[in-house]
């Protein structure tokens, strides 16, 4: 997708294929010939750049066509670089400029439980991105009225976009921040399904505040010369990196189709 | 069928003389700026995790001392600008041009424009035509919210050429200045080495009698395209390249809608608020003539390839001839009239 586009981040798309492959397989409710049906579970994506991992699922899930995906990024087609909510069936929210997406996370889980349903609300943000101030707005806010519908991702996977996050302005400990912030919290492999399942099994569970799963990842997870090489932050792979990719990666057999 | 559709477009086109393929302006600014950084001690730089892409990272690599990535935090390193500057540094931060004036508005207009501070803003990727990121990744009301705080210098050049003048004047200026810088190598306008910008000063670059075109950054190679087309149908235009923005040239506008009774604006940016919107008001209160506006006609872009893009949201010559013919209309119906 993203080398077929010749621009995008294949860095935090990668990071995050494990989080999402376990959400919309084995936890979340939804419907694709509903997009909009009330009750369905919410997942937005905060770290907006990282869509191509989130277009993939929907479209794995038939909320449209796979060969859509080629189109991504085109003026003909309607696959955003970014998340947009009102071309994409299946995108919760806009987002791309980093920080917002936990509140918009909020109203989704605030107006659940206004109209009792039962849904779970979803945030995937990136490690860089909880720099945002707004993000520790939302922290506050979803502790003060004791959201438990409501469960953040946070993408660990070290690195932004000029440097490591330690460089650049370090988060560490994240787990106490958001610990003192009134959130549950739980740290684990981002890249294991079984501590995946686990955990969101757990954020189920979490009564009377929200629930944060702080996810150790590699950047670039999966192809080997783009885990922990910041360069694929945002960068699309040449066509010598792409055959190598999608070797490493054991090519998925409906590339033939696609390509 | 239209006269517009009548019209031969590629025959124009032949008729093009393009200019040279220069450097970002971004580019320009970063080596600018790193110059500047050794005669000045008092250059504070800021980026919100965007140094590679702005280029303030050629200044962080020589001045690392200097230089402070405040991380994905924009609002907090416009307090920090803020802070700064009220203590005598001159401070430079830069993100790209959306998050630059959106996510630090307040504390543009209260820690900056109110405090009269001199910080400097640069954003770059200004526009649609960084292309495929999309539009949280665009900026089409910069100019406009820039422009709305009391006090603020708003610059938006065309090419390489212009910008690294102009970089030295942003800095000298004794008071807040956005200045608006592009991700794409953009036609080189300027000879190099040439310096003759002055910041608030229009540069009239074709003397013409029938219609004057008034641009912006990536619009003016554009205007003068538009211009070279409309020679050789006989229309002789006016290009004025209006790197500032705010505070406007008046004095040039009001001469150039004088001498040739029609005005078409062209920016990279949304219809409200910009340059056209400035410019009709200058002419509105002093010499009000004819006048069109190229813009976004109040829509968002999307994902997709700069040049595709522009074609798309209507941001080349052709609009801008088809504005001049548009203009012209209303100008000889309104002598006709008197
Ligand atoms: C408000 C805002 N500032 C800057 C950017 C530019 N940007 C895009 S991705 C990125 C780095 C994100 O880092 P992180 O959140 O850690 O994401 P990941 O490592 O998963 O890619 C930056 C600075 C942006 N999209 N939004
Ligand atoms: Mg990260």
């Amino acid at each position: 997708m993203i080398h077929r586009a010749g621009s995008g981040h294949p860095g935090g798309a990668l990071s995050l294929v494990e989080i999402l492959a376990e959400l919309y397989a084995r936890r979340m409710r939804f419907d694709p010939e509903h997009p909009d049906w009330p009750d369905r579970d919410r997942l937005i994506l905060s770290k907006g750049h990282g869509v191509p991992a989130l277009y993939a699922a929907l479209a794995w899930y038939g909320y449209f066509p796979k060969e859509e995906l080629l189109t991504l990024r085109r003026t003909d087609g309607r696959l955003e670089g970014h998340p947009d909510r009102c071309r994409v069936p299946g995108i919760e929210a806009s987002t791309g400029s980093l920080g917002q997406g936990l509140s918009i996370g909020i109203g989704h889980a605030l107006s659940g439980r206004l109209d009792q349903r039962t849904y779970r609300t979803f945030v995937i943000l990136g490690d860089g991105e909880i720099q945002e101030g707004q993000v520790w707005e939302a922290a506050l806010f979803a502790s003060a009225h004791r959201l438990d519908n409501l469960t953040a991702f946070i993408d660990c996977n070290g690195f932004q976009l000029d440097d490591a996050v330690e460089k650049i302005l370090s988060i560490e400990p994240v787990a106490e921040k958001w610990e003192s912030f009134g959130w549950a919290v739980r740290e684990i492999d981002g890249h294991s399904l079984g501590e995946i399942e686990e955990a969101i099994r757990w954020a189920d569970g979490v009564r009377g505040k929200p629930s944060v799963i702080v996810a150790r990842t590699v950047k670039g997870k999966g192809v080997s010369f783009m885990e922990g090489n910041n360069d694929f932050h945002g960068r699309a792979p040449t066509d010598e990196e792409f055959e190598h990719a999608m070797k490493e990666l054991g090519a998925h057999p409906e590339r033939e189709a696609f390509l | 069928m239209t006269p517009e559709e009548k019209t031969n477009w590629t025959e124009r086109e032949g008729r093009l003389e393009r200019f040279p393929i220069g450097r970002a302006t971004r580019d320009a600014y970063g080596e600018v700026l790193a110059a500047l950084g050794a005669d000045h001690p008092e250059i504070v730089v800021l980026d919100g995790d965007l140094a590679k892409s702005t280029k303030s990272a050629v200044f962080a690599e020589r001045f690392p001392d200097r230089f402070f990535n405040a991380g994905i935090a924009e609002a907090n390193m416009a307090g920090i600008a803020s802070g700064l500057a009220a203590c005598g540094k001159i401070p430079f931060i830069s993100s790209f041009a959306s998050f630059l004036i959106c996510k630090t508005f307040d504390q543009l207009r209260l820690g900056v424009s109110y405090s009269k501070l001199p910080v400097k803003l640069v954003g770059s990727h200004g526009g649609i035509t960084l292309g495929p990121d999309g539009v949280s990744q665009m900026s089409i009301e910069d100019i406009a919210l820039a422009a709305s705080l009391p006090g603020m210098t708003v610059v938006v050049p065309a090419d390489e050429v212009s910008t690294g003048a102009l970089v030295p004047q942003v800095y000298a200026h004794p008071g807040a200045v956005f200045l608006r810088t592009g991700r794409n190598k953009v036609p080189r306008i300027y000879d190099p080495g040439d310096t003759d910008f002055q910041l608030g000063k229009g540069r009239v670059l074709r003397k013409g009698g029938d219609v004057a075109l008034v641009a912006c950054g990536i619009m003016v190679a554009e205007a003068i395209y538009a211009a070279q087309v409309l020679e050789a149908e006989g229309v002789s235009c006016t290009v004025v390249d209006m790197h500032t923005v705010k505070p406007i040239d008046e004095e040039l506008l009001v001469l150039v809608a004088r001498e040739c009774g029609a005005v078409v604006t062209a920016e990279e940016h949304q219809i409200y608020g910009g340059l056209g919107a400035i410019v009709s008001s200058v002419l509105g209160r002093n010499h009000p003539v004819p006048l069109e506006h190229v813009a976004l006609r109040d829509t968002f872009a999307k994902s997709g390839e700069p040049e595709e893009l522009k074609k798309l949201y209507g941001l080349t010559w052709r609009e801008i001839v088809i504005a001049v013919e548009r203009v012209l209309g209303r100008k000889r119906r309104e002598l006709s009239e008197e």
